[in-house]
């Protein structure tokens, strides 16, 4: 058995991919699940900064690699939510100081400790990128409503392929309800015409994200957040509940109802 | 089959070219004749990863690297050098180049065929009523971005092909499915070539020197569509 290892990667950057991991992790454990989050974004970290962890980094995963500690050690665990760690990477180094075979290795360590293993993957097509899918049962693509984003997202799918990886599923993050009514931004539609993947979860805009990365708390904590609610549903979903996609024109306030309907 | 001996030979396989270079003629006009081969369809050939094959013939390590730079000016890649001699092998494992050895019996298989060749190469065979056809590629998944497909005959894809994908062929596209990427075809020159799709919305679609841009989406009807030359512009009707 072991931990569902699942990369979450999107070939663009600055698409939400440290949001995503973030919090899916954390909605994870608190659906009592055992979650460990890797950060494989060597020398540009930040997982740590969005989950708070920044001031408990001791040792990263670049010092397991090279033997400065054994992988315990760099395991940091999570004091609000006990079921959560995190292992860091490096700020001072770069992606090649680490190989996929090295990952390979410290996820295989990791797995019969955890329910899931959450790899943030850095930007791009490279070895950050290589390193990230090498151990990954599962690839989670997120990608933004732009076309950009959506051909970059169409590239890895295609590297996935290549590399014979499960197809993946899709995070559409950041859609304006609004804009996309008025024909101003792609659709989920538009999306999934060009990606032909299964999506998994559409995050609206939301200005509860920023702050909340800011201060360390993801905004999957925050209840009035519409955003926050999309990933507790994505990690639901992970979890194999049928939990429909939400209705992005309701207010907040609905979906609080609904949610508390459903859960009792 | 060795009725005239070509210099250079040029070849696609699944790998990329394989250019076979004739062991016995002077080497300066053999690079000569390659470069203006590989001129007369740069856009065909840019992009591709190239099997050099020099057979028996010695080739030092200052002509092996003018060879490479010769391509990659052209943006080639010189990815594999196949050769029986131990002083060409040596000079490419110099320039950090993967080799092959060969021996004499595989040179016969380095002609190029031709395009349109009514005759199989096994002419001991007899051709009954089955058409001969060209040869070509079938791609059976949707083409993504940053995916090239070269062939030198025809390609037919089942699925779509994406933005930010390309194909280009010396012969007809068909793809069953949408065309939202790049299409070439008749790259080698040949106008009477056609492209044809059940979506046509290529992002440029090329017909041998010819170039168009899909029209700003507005209404646009989804129908199976076909491009083709016609008064020396590419028209675009139903496929029926």
């Amino acid at each position: 058995m072991g931990a569902r290892v699942i990369t979450v990667t999107s070939g663009k950057g600055g698409v939400g991919k440290t949001t995503t991991t973030a919090n899916i992790s954390v909605a994870l454990s608190r659906l009592d699940q055992r979650v460990v989050m890797l950060d494989a974004d060597i020398g540009l970290r930040n997982l740590d900064v969005v989950t708070g962890l920044e001031n408990r980094i001791v040792y990263d995963i670049v010092d397991v690699v090279e033997g400065r500690c054994n992988l315990k050690q760099a395991l940091i665990k999570h004091k609000q939510f006990p079921s959560l760690y995190l292992i860091p990477a490096a700020q001072t180094r770069d992606k090649t100081a680490i190989s996929p075979a090295d990952m390979l290795d410290i996820v295989a360590k990791l797995k019969p400790e955890f329910d899931f293993i959450i790899i943030d993957s850095p930007a791009g097509i490279e070895r950050g990128f290589r390193n990230a899918v090498a151990p990954a049962d599962e690839v989670i693509i997120v990608t933004n409503p732009e076309v950009s984003a959506v051909r970059d997202a169409d590239r890895i799918i295609g590297l996935l392929e290549a590399e014979n990886k499960e197809p993946g599923k899709l995070i559409i993050n950041r859609l304006k309800p609004d804009m996309v009514k008025k024909g101003e931004m792609l659709s989920a539609d538009d999306i999934t015409d060009i990606l032909a993947l299964d999506i998994i979860g559409i995050v609206p805009e939301d200005e509860f994200v920023i702050p909340a990365s800011n201060s360390g708390v993801p905004v999957t904590l925050n209840e009035d957040s519409k955003a926050g609610l999309a990933f507790q549903n994505i990690a639901r979903r992970l979890l194999g509940q049928n939990v429909p996609l939400m209705d992005l024109e309701q207010q907040p306030g609905f979906f609080r109802r609904l949610v508390k309907l459903f859960n009792g | 089959m060795n009725n005239q001996q070509e210099q250079v030979s040029i070849k696609g396989t699944k790998e990329g070219l394989l250019i076979a270079l004739s062991p016995s003629e002077e080497w300066l006009s053999i690079t000569k004749e390659l470069a203006e081969k590989l001129d007369e369809q740069s856009a065909f050939f840019s992009g591709a990863k190239v099997t050099i094959d020099v057979g028996a013939r010695p080739v030092p390590k200052y002509e092996l690297s003018s060879l490479k730079a010769l391509l990659e000016r052209r943006g080639m890649l010189l990815s594999l050098v196949r050769s029986e001699s131990e002083t060409t092998l040596a000079s490419a494992n110099s320039l950090d180049l993967r080799t092959f050895a060969i021996d004499n019996s595989h040179l016969e298989d380095t002609k190029i065929p031709q395009r349109d060749r009514d005759n199989d190469d096994r002419g001991d065979k007899p051709i009954d009523s089955e058409e001969a056809g060209t040869q070509g590629v079938m791609v059976k998944r949707t083409l993504r971005s940053g995916r090239t497909v070269h062939s030198r005959g025809h390609v037919v894809v089942f699925g779509d092909v994406n933005p930010g994908a390309k194909i280009i062929a010396a012969g007809d596209v068909i793809i069953w499915g949408k065309l939202r990427g790049m299409v070439h075809a008749g790259a080698e020159g040949d106008d009477s070539v056609i492209v044809c799709a059940l979506d046509m919305n290529p992002n440029q679609l090329r017909i041998a020197d010819h170039i168009v841009t899909s029209p700003s989406e507005h209404q646009r009807q989804v129908m199976p569509e076909v491009a083709f030359v016609r008064d020396n512009q590419i028209v675009v009707e139903a496929w029926t």
